[in-house]
């Protein structure tokens, strides 16, 4: 096992310097001098722009740079934001925990009514059920997030005023953060009304940004299922009179699950990229909008080391996938 | 028990925390986080509301709602007759915020001043670099020219702070009002520099304003709480909320909701739906903006006030104004400066659309062929210049003028633009800084600009001199008279086709009061008050 899980760290190596390659050469891509880009309608002189241009390392060669930054990067650093002047990671760190919460939130929701929908739909195989479901899931697959949020917005919380525009809580509550994750700060200083004012805001961000996963599980169940129930083993516990739920709760759907694991796994880079539009519209204060408002305000050091560091936890949450799936089942470890 | 007194002490804090003060709370939905709440050292809009327009006080200050320049923490000032030595007389007793981070000792004198400057431009003073923040630039500083007119500044006594320039400059005053001019506290920098915590000085704000610094949640929200020693008396409101909303449409989805009750920008598309609802008002003035396009004067036939004039006659302005800026429309430029500027000249008119006289004289002319330049960047006041660019080449395709457009992306597009030998139609715009007209006539159209943001390489005598003595005098009749007459100048030689000034919006809720829309951008929120 331990073997299994060193060659896959071994196999993240190559991954990862590519990753750095991709965040380095992306930011040096785009179009538009960064300093000019920084200056504004103002310009800057000549002499300034030289000056500068030493200050922030851009008059050097550019493998000097890239080893510069690579230095930088294993010891830790990820640099100052050129706009806020605080060290990157500090910020990311700030964060995290709201997009943290809010993709556990969206994922639970995904798997919550995705799998049972998944079930459902193989065992009803054909029926108005399945195929109206199939049908949806299709649609919430290829639902454009951004215009998704703001009609649920505009509906619920603009025509009904059920739900909160936005934000992550009401704004006369007010404390200082313990874990950053507001239902459990919320929990700790025991405010049941800041709780429940956590919980309202949660609501539409959690559906918007668990649509997708939700329609990839409930797809996913579906087949898995739908090629268990096929197998001989099921056929074999229907004819020893076990009961249907028996048969699909328990023989089927243990075995179903497991191809489940890997896309929710997978899911992740999906609810973080989801999570780039999510935020921007719901104006919750996690790593997505950062990442939207630092590239509009060209702090290319925040984007550079937001990049790399996204990158580093979707590809942590891969291993740990890889890792459980390997637990599940023990041919994998042998392959 | 370690974790358990922890614990004690969260439940503490919180039960200290949690809850606003029972007062008027004001909600603005802001459009972006602040970079910091140091002026100095900031750009954007979003940072001054943050900090210098709510924290701190100036020298002097803009008029509420417009660009003259009053008193703020100067009761009064004394020019010198050479215009070189400028004496102001501080307000006494000021008050610095009391926070949980910093307990004043003292109220404001003239070394909070000094040192306000000094930190901007003196590489020895150990709040100019690295010390406190890393890369800073000081922008502002440096983009006004400050560090070529200052000479010195200086205590004379507590109350008294003694200026000297290189030369005469009279927009220094309004330079002066400016965000980066912001008063800060020497005590404060002083105990932090002590405590080894002096990046707090960006974090954690003290000024002399109307509203001081209690929160920020990075991306979040921002809370400030009245000033009670404020020297122009506690604000109305006692609590100003900044709650942080990027995206327009649910920004203004927060005001229609109740849940905020002001909010900047709006998309133009959502303009329709705000007009129609009875609980807000649309706010909206003609932006410190202008968008333009600069012929080269120095290349034939360019060169000739005539052909400049029929090339802008041939251009349809109000259907192109229409189809740029679409719902959210723009004030037509007649001049150079916007008209809610000081010292705009109602007289003078742009050139009427009149493509029969253009075809004339631009045939006399002999002019066939135009370079038209256009690049990719959205600017306030020019929403699409490719799109302009391909309207305004229709326009003058029906002259008989064929018109190529030349693209490049936004920073090469400048550099390559401001060459003196760049040829053609170049579209450009300006945002406005400190509200002084100089900032517009000298910044973009005096001789020595050529070569730097003077597009249309363009050096006409009579408008050099008008605005060059306008600079130099302090007698604020005669400068609006020069620059009047600077603009007749303009008209007549024509070294560029004005679009517009973009029109700026603000959603605010019926029952607040006294908030203003500012020709300068900026969002103020002293002296606005909320009917409960």
């Amino acid at each position: 096992m331990l073997k299994y899980i060193l060659h896959r760290i071994a196999l993240l190596i190559p991954t990862l310097v590519g990753i750095t390659i991709c965040a380095f050469a992306f930011v040096r891509l785009l179009p538009g001098d960064p300093i000019l880009a920084m200056a504004g309608e103002h310009g800057v002189a000549p002499a300034r722009y030289e000056e500068l241009k030493e200050q922030f390392g851009y008059n050097l060669p550019i493998w000097q740079q890239y080893a510069r930054y690579v230095g930088e990067v294993v010891t830790g650093d990820f640099g100052v934001s050129i706009s806020s002047k605080r060290p990157v990671l500090e910020e990311f760190k700030t964060l995290f925990p709201a997009t943290l919460e809010l993709s556990f939130f969206a994922m639970i929701f995904a798997m919550v009514l995705g799998i049972p929908a998944g079930i459902f739909a193989a065992v009803k195989r054909g029926s108005w059920f399945d195929q109206s479901l199939m049908g949806t899931a299709l649609v919430g697959y290829s639902m454009p997030i951004f215009w998704w949020g703001l009609l649920l917005i505009i509906f619920f919380s603009g025509y009904l005023g059920w739900t909160p525009v936005n934000g992550r809580i009401d704004l006369q509550y007010f404390f200082k953060p313990i874990t950053g994750f507001m239902t459990i700060d919320t929990l700790i200083y025991g405010k049941w009304d800041a709780f429940r004012s956590v919980l309202r805001h949660l609501v539409l961000p959690t559906i918007v940004l668990g649509t997708i996963p939700l329609a990839v599980i409930a797809r996913q169940t579906r087949s898995a299922m739908l090629e268990v129930l096929g197998e001989d083993y099921v056929r074999t516990a229907r004819a020893k009179g076990l009961s249907s739920a028996r048969v699909i709760g328990v023989h089927a759907l243990r075995n179903a699950l497991i191809p489940v694991v890997t896309t929710i796994g997978l899911q992740v880079s999906t609810l973080l990229a989801g999570a780039i539009l999510t935020e921007t519209i719901f104006s919750w204060p996690g790593i997505g909008r950062w990442m939207v408002e630092s590239i509009s305000k060209r702090d290319y050091v925040v984007v550079q080391s937001g990049l790399l560091l996204i990158a580093l936890i979707v590809m942590a949450v891969n291993l740990i996938v890889d890792v459980l799936y390997a637990v599940i089942n023990p041919r994998i470890r042998a392959a | 028990m370690k974790k358990k007194l922890a614990f004690a002490a969260a439940l503490l804090a919180a039960s200290v925390l949690s809850g606003m003060a029972n007062g008027k709370t004001l909600v603005y939905c802001s459009e972006a986080s602040p970079a910091n709440f140091d002026p100095g050292t900031t750009t954007g809009g979003n940072d001054f509301d943050a900090s210098s327009r709510t924290v701190y006080s100036r020298l002097v200050e803009f008029k509420h709602g417009g660009t003259e320049v009053e008193p703020g923490l100067a009761d009064k000032w004394e020019i010198s007759d050479d215009g070189l030595v400028y004496t102001f007389h501080l307000h006494p007793g000021v008050k610095f915020q009391t926070t949980d981070y910093f307990k004043p000792t003292r109220d404001l004198n003239a070394d909070d001043v000094v040192f306000s400057f000094d930190r901007q431009f003196n590489k020895a003073n150990p709040w100019n670099g690295d010390k406190y923040l890393p890369n800073l630039t000081w922008d502002y500083y440096t983009g006004m020219d400050m560090p070529k007119y200052v000479a010195k500044w200086e205590k004379v006594d507590d109350l008294t702070v003694k200026l000297t320039l290189t030369e005469p400059n009279a927009p220094m005053l309004a330079n002066l009002g400016m965000d980066f001019a912001s008063i800060v506290s020497k005590e404060y920098a002083d105990q932090l520099a002590k405590d080894g915590k002096m990046a707090d000085f960006s974090t954690k704000p003290i000024g002399t304003g109307p509203f001081q610094f209690v929160d920020y949640q990075l991306d979040s929200v921002i809370r400030y709480a009245a000033h009670p020693d404020y020297f122009k008396g506690k604000e109305k409101i006692d609590d100003l909320v900044f709650a942080i909303t990027p995206d327009a449409t649910a920004r203004i989805q927060k005001v229609l909701a109740g849940e905020c009750d002001i909010a900047p920008y709006p998309n133009p598309a959502d303009i329709g739906t705000i007009k129609a609802n009875k609980d807000v008002t649309l706010m909206d003035q003609a932006g410190l903006n202008i968008g333009y396009m600069s012929y080269n004067t120095t290349i034939p036939p360019l060169d000739k006030p005539e052909v400049r004039h029929a090339l802008n006659q041939a251009i349809d302005r109000e259907a192109l104004i229409k189809s740029l800026f679409q719902d959210a429309g723009a004030t037509p430029a007649e001049n150079l400066i916007p008209p809610t500027m000081w010292s705009w000249n109602k007289d003078v008119k742009a050139d009427a659309y009149n493509p029969e006289a253009a075809k004339k004289v631009l045939e006399a002319a002999g002019l066939k062929e135009i370079q038209l330049w256009a690049s990719d960047r959205v600017r306030p006041y020019n929403p699409n210049f490719q799109r302009a660019a391909e309207l305004i080449q229709a326009d003058w395709a029906k002259v008989g003028v064929k018109a190529e457009i030349v693209n490049y992306e936004w920073t090469k597009y400048r550099s390559e633009g401001k060459k003196k030998d760049r040829p053609g139609a170049f579209q450009i715009g300006w945002t406005g800084d400190n509200g002084d007209p100089d900032n517009f006539f000298a910044t973009l159209f005096a001789c020595s600009a050529i070569g730097v943001s003077n597009y249309s390489s363009w050096c006409d005598k009579d408008f050099e001199d008008l605005i060059q003595k306008a600079k130099k005098t302090n007698d604020q009749a005669e400068r609006t008279k020069l620059y009047g007459e600077a603009q007749v100048v303009f008209q007549k030689q024509a070294p560029a086709f004005l679009l517009a000034h973009s029109q700026v919006y603000a959603v605010v809720r019926k029952n607040v009061s006294g908030f203003m829309m500012d020709p300068l951008g900026i969002h103020r929120f002293d002296g606005v008050d909320k009917a409960e």
